[in-house]
């Protein structure tokens, strides 16, 4: 007779094989294999025609190569990608590109000129999300097999509808969206007329460092490096899972199952600061946290008014105390690391100023106004730090928290009176923050461009023809410039209050370096990773 | 034999009722949530003549009735249309995410009855007695702290501090994309694939979340089981049976347990239909891409296509459980019948 207790530990040792078990719990990532945790779930499509998230451009950026790119180390400094030299016509409406030799999908077939007109003319075509940075050149369906051609297989020639500034295009050009896609490959995907953007945007053609492996939306991307690539990647496959709780991130940090992460709090970053154990990138970023106030409020539309909101807040104890590592302070429109950036910070909390610009203006006793704002922290934190610092001066906000796009609705219906706001460039020129916070060619209701100044019902005739000079100075000194002098003015004038900037921190164990962390995410660069 | 088939007929012609009622609301609660749909699909920068072509393609511009129309007919078609977030159809996304939380839900109801049932039983035997309070702090515990807590302190102490076990996700790195998809259960599709080093992996990585999840349901179970028992023990058939010489076991199994299986049937289908809805802190603590996780990041992105999808496929397993709960009561209950 067999007895049953030794029978059912028998049992439980069958089943489960602790030894084995313990062993692979204990992470350690396998060799070759960069595992990165990160919140991914933003990703919608990896087709850089249509990619317009933070996620999906940092993995465009590392599969695919564009005409041009900036420098890593000095990103307001052009250099070519696929390009290896380019000319401007002196009308400033010709450009002509001539590409590298040897550069090679992943396929190894060679990139040609035949690849980038491809590319670009399925930009213009899709017309997605992030097409109007190319087709604000004056690219159209209609005119694209004449404005974007090849003249030899090594040569590309553009067309501009008008006399632009050659580093507004390179900027451009250097964007998620411009990047190069093999054309032989997704042609022979495409289905009807989508050009291949079923199949791009879950799988990949391009020449950059990686190739994509998979992607599984919420869960994880997989990218394998590019064995054709001009500079081979160090690390062999770059694994990307979703892990959306920074707490957890921070665990799989430490018990080595993750090599990087790139999603910690305040709190987290702090304790990895100075522990041998990790190493910390940091990184300013093209985002903007900023306090937009609508002007057809009437109190908000009082000059006096908007500059003691801006002068009630506590900018550098908000930073200090809410997001020491992941903002800076920053008040102009262009984030630190734009060309043409203003690192000039004019306001300071001055409550006592502050409170006399309000009896000036008629509101000695203060107002009561609805304040939208994100839900999620850290920007709840911060908007509860900024009704203290409105309180102090009189005005009462109405606490409205919402969901990031039911916030973003709101404002782009302009539904908003005071709102707390977040901004990302959408490519590497003065242009595209300049665009959106300082030009208003159109404030009516049904307008075309519905610009960050437009949300605000912020009517400047004068501050957007400056714009568009600025944006047609071929002059590139004159050009940043002009943009400098507008950002001064626009710190003054405009209905925003500019706060911080993002700063982007990720943390990697001490063995894992090269990391490079982009202004843009499309800048960010994982070919140089390499495991200790 | 006529009335209980009027009474199964009356059960399923309410089913489509029921499905109807939850389409007719999940549609205008997102119709009415103040987030425009086209965000997701353009994002926040795109022109307004973008905007507006969104807006046609995805029949925004239709009058109300007309869009719910269309979205009916497509129901009964089979189509639940294409998610803007992952860029699959519906369907195939929900076949993609149903199966991990299928898998979590499972694991964690089997357990969750096997020990809440068992611990119930013995606070209702031992009725004041240190075991039965043991039994409510513990239950009282499952139910009082937040799952979120409890998942963060488990990969604490088991992960980070132990190293017992692993850390989230469904798999570990060394096996991703190893296992082809076949039932899109991990660990049915290791065994059919014959990789027992991943099955191994996907069991290992299921213990934590499937832990949490049962802690939390087995102390519902328990309390209920305990208070059910206590009912049948005070009965008079229990005083008889006792006063007859039937053995304590035979009792409390063969007797009282038997009668108390009855409601517990509801409570154990209902417990495991919650469980199946998706458990959308678990799944996010442990990076589990479950239904749960899809149906909130949806919701988020006001993915009206996805949330619509899998909102229907819930409600339909939310209602098949309760109906399949319905026929084992008619079963088990003579008094039903």
């Amino acid at each position: 007779m067999i007895a049953r207790r030794p029978l059912l530990a028998a049992a439980g040792a069958a089943v489960l094989p602790w030894d084995a078990l313990i062993r692979a719990a204990h992470g350690q990532t396998p060799p070759g294999v960069l595992v990165m945790a990160k919140q991914i779930d933003d990703i919608i499509t990896l087709d850089p025609a249509e990619a317009f998230e933070y996620s999906s451009g940092e993995i465009c950026g590392n599969v695919y190569q564009k005409l041009t790119t900036t420098a890593d180390g000095d990103p307001s400094r052009l250099a070519g990608n696929l390009a290896e030299s380019w000319t401007a016509s002196d009308d400033a409406r010709t450009f002509t590109f001539t590409l590298r030799a040897g550069q090679k999908f992943a396929s190894g077939r060679e990139v040609t000129a035949e690849d980038v007109v491809y590319s670009l003319q399925r930009v213009v075509a899709l017309n997605k999300s992030p097409a109007f940075i190319v087709n604000q050149f004056g690219f159209t369906r209609d005119n694209m097999a004449a404005t974007i051609r090849a003249t030899d297989p090594r040569t590309v020639v553009l067309t501009t509808a008008e006399p632009t500034a050659t580093s507004f295009l390179l900027y451009c050009l250097s964007a998620a969206v411009g990047s190069v896609v093999e054309k032989a490959t997704v042609s022979a995907r495409a289905v009807g007329d989508d050009w291949g953007n079923g199949w791009l945007k879950t799988n990949s053609a391009g020449s950059g460092a990686y190739r994509l492996v998979s992607w599984r939306a919420s869960e994880a991307v997989t990218l394998e490096a590019n064995p054709n690539a001009a500079s081979p990647a160090a690390t062999r496959r770059i694994v990307m899972r979703h892990v959306a709780d920074p707490s957890a991130q921070l665990l799989g940090l430490q018990r080595g199952d993750y090599d990087i992460a790139r999603n910690l709090a305040s709190d987290q970053i702090r304790g990895a600061q100075g522990d041998g154990r990790y190493a910390v990138v940091t990184q300013r970023k093209a985002g903007l946290l900023y306090v937009a106030m609508n002007q057809k409020h009437p109190i908000l539309s009082k000059p006096p008014v908007r500059q003691a909101i801006k002068m009630a807040i506590d900018y550098e104890g908000i930073q200090r105390n809410i997001v020491p590592f992941n903002y800076a302070v920053h008040q102009a429109f262009l984030p630190e690391g734009m060309p043409g950036a203003l690192t000039e910070k004019p306001f300071r909390q001055d409550i006592a100023a502050a409170r006399r610009l309000m009896a000036e203006a008629g509101h000695a006793d203060g107002f009561e106004i609805g304040f939208d704002f994100f839900s999620g922290p850290p920007v709840s934190d911060i908007a509860q730090a900024l009704q203290a610092n409105l309180a102090a001066i009189g005005i009462r906000p109405r606490m409205l928290p919402g969901e990031q796009r039911a916030v973003i609705t709101k404002t782009r219906a302009r539904g908003h009176e005071l709102a707390l706001l977040r901004w990302g460039s959408d490519y590497f020129d003065p242009h595209s923050n300049a665009e959106a916070f300082s030009m208003n060619p159109d404030n009516g209701d049904e307008a075309r461009n519905k610009t960050l100044a437009w949300r605000s019902s912020w009517e400047i005739p004068e501050l957007t023809a400056r714009t568009v000079a600025a944006v047609k100075e071929v002059d590139t000194a004159k050009r940043v410039a002009l943009y400098e002098a507008l950002q001064r003015d626009h710190q003054q004038q405009s209905p925003f209050a500019v706060m911080l900037q993002d700063v982007e921190v990720a943390v990697a164990r001490s063995g894992v370096r090269g990391l490079v962390i982009g202004v843009l995410n499309d800048r960010t660069n994982y070919a140089g990773i390499a495991k200790g | 034999m006529n009335a209980r088939l009027r009474a199964l007929a009356a059960t399923a012609a309410s089913i489509p009722i029921t499905l109807l009622g939850l389409v007719v609301v999940t549609f205008f609660i997102g119709r009415v949530v103040p987030i425009d749909p086209v965000l997701a699909v353009v994002g926040d920068r795109a022109p307004a003549d973008v905007v507006a072509r969104a807006r046609v393609e995805l029949g925004l511009d239709q009058p109300l009735l007309a869009q719910f129309w269309r979205y009916l007919t497509d129901i009964l078609s089979g189509r639940l249309g294409r998610s803007v977030m992952t860029s699959n159809p519906v369907w195939e996304d929900i076949g993609r995410f149903f199966p991990a939380t299928f898998e979590l839900a499972t694991l964690a109801i089997l357990v969750a009855a096997v020990l809440g049932i068992g611990l119930g039983v013995l606070a209702a035997t031992r009725q004041g007695s240190w075991v039965d309070q043991a039994v409510r702090v513990f239950c009282l515990a499952g139910h009082s702290l937040p799952i979120f807590v409890l998942g963060l302190v488990s990969l604490l102490v088991f992960y980070a501090w132990l190293g017992w076990l692993p850390g989230p996700g469904r798999q570990g790195v060394a096996y991703q994309d190893l296992v082809e998809p076949v039932t899109g259960l991990l660990t049915v599709d290791a065994a059919i694939a014959g990789d027992w080093d991943a099955f191994r992996d996907a069991w290992w990585h299921l213990i934590q979340p499937a832990g949490i999840l049962a802690f939390f349901s087995l102390a519902y179970i328990a309390r209920m089981t305990r208070a059910f028992m206590l009912a049948e023990l005070g009965s008079e058939y229990v005083t008889t049976a006792r006063a007859k010489g039937l053995s304590e076991r035979r009792i409390v199994w063969r007797h009282a347990f038997r009668n108390t299986l009855v409601p517990l049937v509801t409570v154990l289908f209902l417990t495991y239909a919650g469980l199946l809805e998706g458990a959308v802190l678990t799944e996010t603590i442990f990076a589990w891409p479950g239904i749960g996780q899809y149906l909130t990041v949806s919701l988020l992105n006001a993915d009206m296509n996805a949330v619509l999808g899998a909102t229907l496929v819930v409600g339909l397993i939310y209602v098949a459980l309760n109906l399949l709960a319905d026929l084992l009561y008619r079963l088990m209950d003579p008094r039903t019948r």
